[in-house]
């Protein structure tokens, strides 16, 4: 039994089956982050207006992998137009960048994860509250490098503090009252941050997955029957080009407003 | 038209369609006597989407029991609060330990029943059987298709689903027990309840919205692309353009609750606080949460899936009804096209009625004024599809059997539940109603005695497709009669428990509530209104009753029932009878042409009273109808 339009396009609807269901997926991928993005931004405003932090992240890592998935999605087209013209050489060359972008990717985003991950806001007894990266700590004592600030709104919005002064402190534990590193528990803004980008981090994942997949296990069809391989590698196509979108959009509400 | 149908390229490869002896060395259609896969992949990974919806379809019978059960557990506690369940009370103490303490059912357990009742009867029971089972088998062969579009995606969605379906049975067994925050799982209940049973419930969630993302991309792709010739869109039998909307519904809807799934589960998990306010305090102790977050969030991503869920129960119902009504009237369904644009317009507007679940949570008059008009503005479309199924009686030679009746018990069913649920959806009205046993009453009207008497019509309808046979008409009838009565037995008082005020979470049957007197004041419940519990109690235990003539009869049927003479049993007009009995791998044996709409029944001069689809309507010694002219009634 074969089913009709796995490869060909059927005349009246003017795609083949994949293409269809991919969009279909891509219209609940849609839902999906439009809830996440609707509920960050009921999050926002209910948020009361000088608790929202600002200038958390590293504009210049965001910017850098938004050049990456940019790019990436250049070479994925790339990579389609040359099944079409039946060049699988340059197919497997620009789908190698397209998995050494994601790669990259991956690789500064986890960075940018470890570099939250180890940022503690200490509450000390005496009222002031150190922030800053860990740096050792052991029964006695934690260091960080960082700052001591008074007021805790003063940690929420860096964009205005142009010289941070950031020296190695060393606290005694017994001065500490509380401490938390910048993990999702430490308040709305780094919840929705890992949430959002978290689950974009796994589409990536996903989707490098499946480009690996043709670029390596893909000769086989690709000598059988080229067209489905090529449909193959747009269908996967429209998803790379999807999950790229979904960043455009994290990069500035994240990291730039 | 008919000439931009013949453009259609050839549906099979031209030597596939003729004969059946030239072995062609692609597929293996038309040859299914040489498919013989193993018990494995026949069974449990078969890609045949008449195997993958039966084995919903008998998963989800199963749930539906299971979730039965609970309930009767539940009626049981709320009849007798406290006292041991009869017989398998000490069998409930030996599985579930101290929350079952001495077989009487506690609070904790009383509420995760009523959560895991809820859960398991929508997304476990009746979504996989009338969206998932009957979709499945139905609609590949309605519309001419050899099988789904993706039939190796259609067998993830019913595995996803199967673990999906797993890990929320698992969640019964684990400390803490199951979920206990109700199926709407609101938060910051659902992640201050001290039970892992919720993060159980989630993690089942998002696997049954996997399973039901997969099945809609492959529903509404197989119903657009694989079409046969000349099935053009306002041919499709009403059943397929009901499982179109539900697809949608499901595609769109079911999305925001996944993302929903996933914020809970990192407050429940990660001790985030999406859904947990500032200074939220647990047991009179600060719950040590960030806060910042919004209760009213988990709400409305909840219901923008919540109230389309509604008509991805009532739909596939719907559609099941239609072809049942319009077999059995023997003649066209009236209104066909008011039909279909009824059900689109119901599914567009479903996605903006949500916050009607809501106006007690102080989300603004503004917004709940909105919602209140587009609930209204619901019910029209609604109302058409039921007069048109009602209409569609008016004049035929109505044949009644199994199927029908359970078809035209739905009508006036759904038509309570339908009608009492206007109050609700009026902000004023509702602020009294909500949470009491009227709603109950209401959604179940609209769910047991409805969509699910539709289910058994299909069940009853389609059972000589999948095996040959039929079911025992006795004892069909004698299901139908019982479960009729004792579903009004077991509903109806609740509007009346609603009404006088019994609200619908309490675990001891509102006996503390009733005691409660409040010196000047309206007397809260009165004596009668609690005796109507074990009223329906016994109500409950009767329709369970009336459930074995149905199991019995299902399986013995299989292997013992009256035997089908025809492939076309009951003298229908639709593809899905124009198929071999069993259909075979690949369904059609010959090429299809579809020539006019679905339901030419009585069509004047025709030698029978039923014209299939793809059987050419001119008349011996006439000259021909416009083929595609659909039939009115006059």
């Amino acid at each position: 039994m074969e089913i009709p339009y796995t490869t060909e396009i059927r005349p009246d609807t003017g795609v083949y089956n994949a293409k269809l269901g991919i969009w279909l997926f891509l219209a609940s991928e849609v839902m999906l982050f439009g809830a996440l993005f609707s509920a960050y931004i009921l999050l926002r405003v209910g948020a009361p207006p000088d608790m929202w932090p600002h200038g958390w992240l590293d504009v210049r890592f965001g910017t850098l992998n938004t050049i990456l998935l940019a790019l990436s999605a250049i070479t994925t087209l790339l990579a389609w137009a040359a099944c079409k013209v039946r060049e699988f050489g340059k197919f497997r060359f620009f789908h190698g960048c397209t998995i050494l972008l994601a790669l990259t990717f991956l690789g500064i985003k986890s960075y940018e994860y470890h570099d939250k991950w180890i940022h503690y806001e200490i509450h000390l007894k005496d009222g002031t509250i150190a922030d800053g990266h860990l740096v050792e700590q052991n029964d006695t004592e934690v260091v960080i490098h960082g700052r001591i600030v008074t007021d805790e709104t003063k940690l929420y919005d860096l964009r205005a503090q142009k010289d941070i002064q950031l020296t190695e402190l060393t606290i005694p534990r017994a001065d500490i009252k509380a401490m938390e590193n910048y993990a999702p528990r430490h308040n709305t803004f780094t919840a929705i941050y890992f949430t959002l980008t978290g689950l974009h981090a796994l589409h990536i994942l996903g989707g490098t997955c499946v480009i690996f997949y043709l670029w390596a296990f893909g000769g086989a069809m690709w000598r059988k029957d080229p067209e489905r391989f090529t449909n193959r590698v747009e269908v996967s196509g429209l998803f790379w080009h999807f999950v790229d979108l979904v960043w455009i959009f994290l990069f500035p509400v994240l990291y730039l407003t | 038209m008919n000439d931009s149908v013949s453009q259609f390229p050839p549906y099979r490869e031209p030597d596939d369609s003729h004969g059946h002896d030239g072995h062609g060395d692609h597929g293996d259609h038309g040859h299914h006597e040489h498919f013989d896969p193993g018990f494995w992949s026949k069974y449990i990974f078969s890609t045949d989407h008449k195997v993958i919806g039966i084995q919903y379809g008998f998963t989800a019978l199963c749930f539906l029991l299971f979730g039965f059960f609970l309930m009767l557990l539940m009626r049981w506690q709320i009849a007798h609060p406290g006292v041991p369940v009869p017989a398998i009370g000490p069998l409930l103490e030996k599985i579930l330990g101290a929350p079952a303490a001495g077989g009487a059912i506690s609070a904790d357990l009383y509420n995760s029943f009523g959560a895991m009742h809820g859960t398991i009867m929508v997304f476990l029971g009746v979504v996989p059987l009338a969206f998932a089972a009957f979709g499945n088998y139905v609609v590949p062969l309605m519309i001419g298709a050899p099988d789904m579009c993706f039939p190796r995606v259609n067998m993830a969605s019913y595995h996803a689903f199967f673990l999906g379906g797993v890990v929320m049975l698992v969640s019964f067994f684990i400390p803490g027990g199951a979920a206990q925050a109700g199926w709407t799982s609101y938060s910051p209940l659902a992640t201050t309840i001290p039970t892992d049973g919720q993060a159980f419930w989630l993690i089942g969630m998002v696997l049954l919205i996997t399973s039901s993302l997969l099945g809609a991309v492959n529903f509404i792709a197989t119903i657009i692309q694989l079409r046969a010739p000349g099935m053009t869109w306002m041919r499709l039998p009403f059943f397929v353009w009901a499982q179109f909307v539900t697809a949608f519904l499901l595609l769109l809807a079911f999305p925001p609750l996944e993302a929903a799934g996933v914020l809970q589960l990192m407050d429940n998990l990660g001790h985030t606080s999406f859904f947990l306010p500032t200074g939220l305090a647990v047991g009179g102790q600060l719950a040590g949460r960030s806060g910042g977050g919004s209760p009213l969030l988990w709400q409305h991503l909840f219901w923008f899936l919540g109230h389309p869920e509604v008509y991805v129960l009532i739909l596939p119902g719907m559609g099941i009804v239609a072809e049942v009504i319009a077999n059995n009237a023997r003649k066209p369904l009236w209104g066909y096209k008011s039909l279909v644009y009824s059900v689109l317009t119901v599914g567009f507007l479903s996605f903006i009625v949500w916050a009607h679940h809501m106006y007690l949570t102080g989300m603004g008059q503004r917004i709940a004024t909105f919602f209140q008009a587009t609930t209204m503005i619901i019910s029209i479309p609604s109302v058409i599809i039921l007069t048109c199924l009602f209409l569609s009686l008016w004049g035929g030679s109505i044949r009644i059997n199994t199927p029908m009746l359970f078809a035209l018990g739905f009508l006036p069913m759904f038509g309570i539940g339908g009608l009492t649920g206007l109050p609700l959806g009026l902000a004023a009205a509702d602020l009294y109603l909500h949470d009491t046993y009227y709603v109950i009453a209401h959604f179940h009207y609209v769910v047991a005695p409805g969509t699910i008497f539709a289910l058994f019509a299909g069940i009853y309808f389609w059972f000589p497709k999948m095996t040959g046979r039929k079911m025992n008409e006795f004892w069909g009838r004698v299901h139908f009669w019982c479960s009729f009565c004792f579903m009004n037995l077991v509903f109806m008082p609740m509007f009346a428990q609603g009404i006088k005020g019994m609200l619908r979470r309490m675990s001891d049957g509102a006996v503390n509530y009733s005691a409660a007197k409040v010196p000047n004041a309206i007397d809260t419940l009165p004596g009668n209104i609690m005796e109507l519990n074990s009223w329906i109690l016994w109500a409950a235990i009767g329709l369970g009753l009336a459930q074995i003539p149905f199991i019995v009869n299902l399986f013995y049927s299989i292997s013992h029932g009256e035997k089908v003479t025809s492939d076309n049993p009951w003298n229908a007009t639709t593809l899905d009878w124009q198929t071999p009995t069993p259909p075979p791998h690949g369904n059609f044996e010959h090429a299809l042409h579809v020539v006019h709409g679905p339901y030419e029944y009585s069509a004047p001069g025709h030698p029978t009273d039923f014209t299939p689809q793809d059987e050419p309507l001119d008349l011996p010694g006439a000259t021909p109808p416009p083929a595609v002219k659909p039939h009115t009634v006059h």
